[in-house]
């Protein structure tokens, strides 16, 4: 048990202090201009809460939600249980490891708005490699500025080639802290391949399972960048997700009102569904 | 073990295919490119990469994410070090609440903070500085830092603090020759992040900048857009984005894995 003291606030207080001015001044604006309606010159006109009530009736809104839910949906389907199924067949020991583990890491140090630009010019139709290779020698229809479906697969496509990698990476730690002796008894009782999995290897990475799934559903919940670089939330509105639709309303539009209220019920969202994750994880740890 | 060896390898060439095809697009000329289908560069041109070595709008960009990036890392680390000591090692009013705060943080959509982070930082004139681009990734990067550190800490047995305090040590001695030397590999993966994602970050870097802290990354998007398609340029622009970050996961290869296992993370 850890002994209380008073006094470790002094130890919290840069953070406090550093994580306040950039949190909370910002936030206390947003919702300023949640309840106003504003007709520039720095007029304000009090509003109440009918921007939350237009926003939670507004079928635009629903639609880019919707979006942004089928978009998580999907990429955690994916990105989870291969990125698990990756980290299994990762050798355990030599130099192999280092390799794997730099070039897979490799994504995730790419700025965004690259990724973005470069699976751009991956997938043209007619000469980027991606494109050329569906649309030529495979002769399948491929233009992602036109099918809304193929838009869709694209982006699915590079946030898995973006992402996945954190879920090995995390996977693979949780297993290499596996000691031998488990996998030795496993075999002497003569356990599968897959009761080793089940029972032995899945609780262990349980932890750092939960923490994948909470960063992964965090960050592709608050995507912005690369699908804004890549498709531009088209063709049409077929891509455009939460935080694409805020921007074009806060900066293209500058309807401040609106894009503040959508952002506050936006961060409520992502907050929900981050302390529901968080709290079931502090759960399973006690 | 053996047989199944081919998953990672093909998972990593699916990984390098887009980087692939961007390197390779970096040394064509713009001619080529548009020209048609080349698996290859067919003649082979640095004139991509002599425009950005050259133009100081282009190398400037580097220049000014590496230091607002730098910047960041190590307030991020500095300021966390002792707070996730806290964390660690106390009880104190109100410490499971401002840890969950703190992770709330690392959850904001950065597009719902462009606007009021354009108008805080305009309003204390630091907008177009390096320092104000620093200073709006540590709501992020804080968060992540003292959930990392606090990790490693947790892992260290109270019995140090104590044999080190009988022994004499005051505290700042404690921290800075014992404590911390034992805790580098978790320093290392904190700073590793923080520098990971104020790298890749744009929409509040690019928001919050103008001419003089522009970063990199927004360099790229403006060129691509106002000199039409040089997708030559925009191609060798992005492959030296690249560099920074192998560099420094280079640095830490071993203590990736390690530190994440030895960690809470």
């Amino acid at each position: 048990m850890k002994p209380s003291y008073q006094k470790a606030w002094f130890f919290v207080l840069p953070v406090l202090v550093l994580v306040a001015f950039n949190a909370l001044i910002p936030m206390m604006t947003v919702v300023n201009y949640s309840v106003q309606e504003t007709f520039g010159n720095n007029l304000f006109f009090w509003q109440g809460v009918d921007w939350f009530e237009k926003l939670l009736n507004s079928d635009r809104f629903h639609a880019a939600l919707g979006r942004q839910f089928l978009f998580t949906g999907i990429i955690l389907a994916i990105e989870i249980p291969l990125g698990v199924a990756i980290a299994l067949a990762m050798p355990r020991k030599g130099v192999w490891v280092s390799v794997c583990l730099v070039l897979m890491a490799l994504p995730m140090l790419i700025p965004w708005n690259v990724v973005g630009a470069m699976w751009n010019i991956f997938t043209l139709p007619d000469i980027g490699l991606l494109g050329y290779f569906l649309n030529h020698v495979l002769g399948v229809d491929y233009n992602m500025t036109q099918s809304p479906l193929a838009a869709w697969m694209t982006i699915v496509a590079m946030d898995v080639w973006h992402w996945t990698s954190l879920v090995v990476l995390l996977s693979y730690a949780g297993l290499v802290s596996i000691p031998d002796a488990y996998y030795q008894a496993a075999k002497i009782d003569g356990a599968s391949n897959w009761a080793v999995f089940r029972y032995i290897q899945l609780p262990k990475m349980k932890r750092v399972l939960t923490i994948a799934i909470l960063l992964r559903f965090m960050d592709s919940f608050n995507i912005y960048t690369e699908i804004f670089v890549l498709t531009g939330g088209g063709p049409g509105n077929s891509t455009t997700l939460l935080s694409i639709d805020l921007v074009k309303i806060a900066l293209g539009q500058f309807d401040l009102g609106p894009a503040a209220a959508m952002s506050l019920i936006y961060f409520a969202i992502t907050l929900l569904v981050s302390w529901l994750f968080y709290t079931l994880m502090m759960r399973n740890e006690t | 073990m053996q047989k199944r060896s081919w998953v990672p390898i093909i998972y990593i060439l699916f990984l390098m295919l887009p980087i692939y095809w961007l390197v390779a697009m970096s040394f064509k000329t713009t001619g080529e490119i548009l020209s048609g289908f080349s698996l290859f560069p067919q003649t082979w041109t640095f004139d991509n990469y002599r425009v950005i070595f050259t133009d100081p709008t282009w190398y400037w960009g580097y220049f000014n994410s590496i230091i607002y990036v730098s910047l960041n890392t190590v307030i991020s680390i500095i300021v966390a070090l002792p707070a996730a000591y806290a964390f660690s090692r106390y009880r104190f009013l109100g410490d499971k609440q401002l840890f969950f705060w703190l992770l709330t943080n690392r959850m904001a959509p950065a597009a719902v903070f462009a606007l009021p982070f354009f108008q805080l930082y305009s309003a204390v004139n630091l907008f177009d500085t390096h320092i104000a681009v620093a200073l709006a990734h540590l709501l992020f990067n804080i968060p992540l830092a003292v959930w990392i550190l606090e990790g490693f800490m947790s892992g260290v047995p109270k019995e140090l603090d104590e044999t080190a305090f009988v022994d004499g040590y005051s505290f700042p001695r404690f921290f800075t020759k014992i404590f911390l030397p034992t805790i580098g590999a978790g320093v290392g993966v904190a700073a590793f992040f923080c520098f990971m994602f104020s790298w890749v970050e744009l929409l509040l870097a690019k928001t919050l900048t103008a001419v003089y802290a522009k970063p990199i990354a927004a360099v790229m998007t403006k060129t691509a857009s106002s000199a039409g398609y040089e997708l030559g340029l925009l191609a060798a622009a992005g492959t030296l984005t690249i560099i920074p970050g192998a560099i420094v996961i280079y640095f830490v290869r071993h203590n990736i894995a390690k530190g994440f296992a030895l960690g809470r993370v």
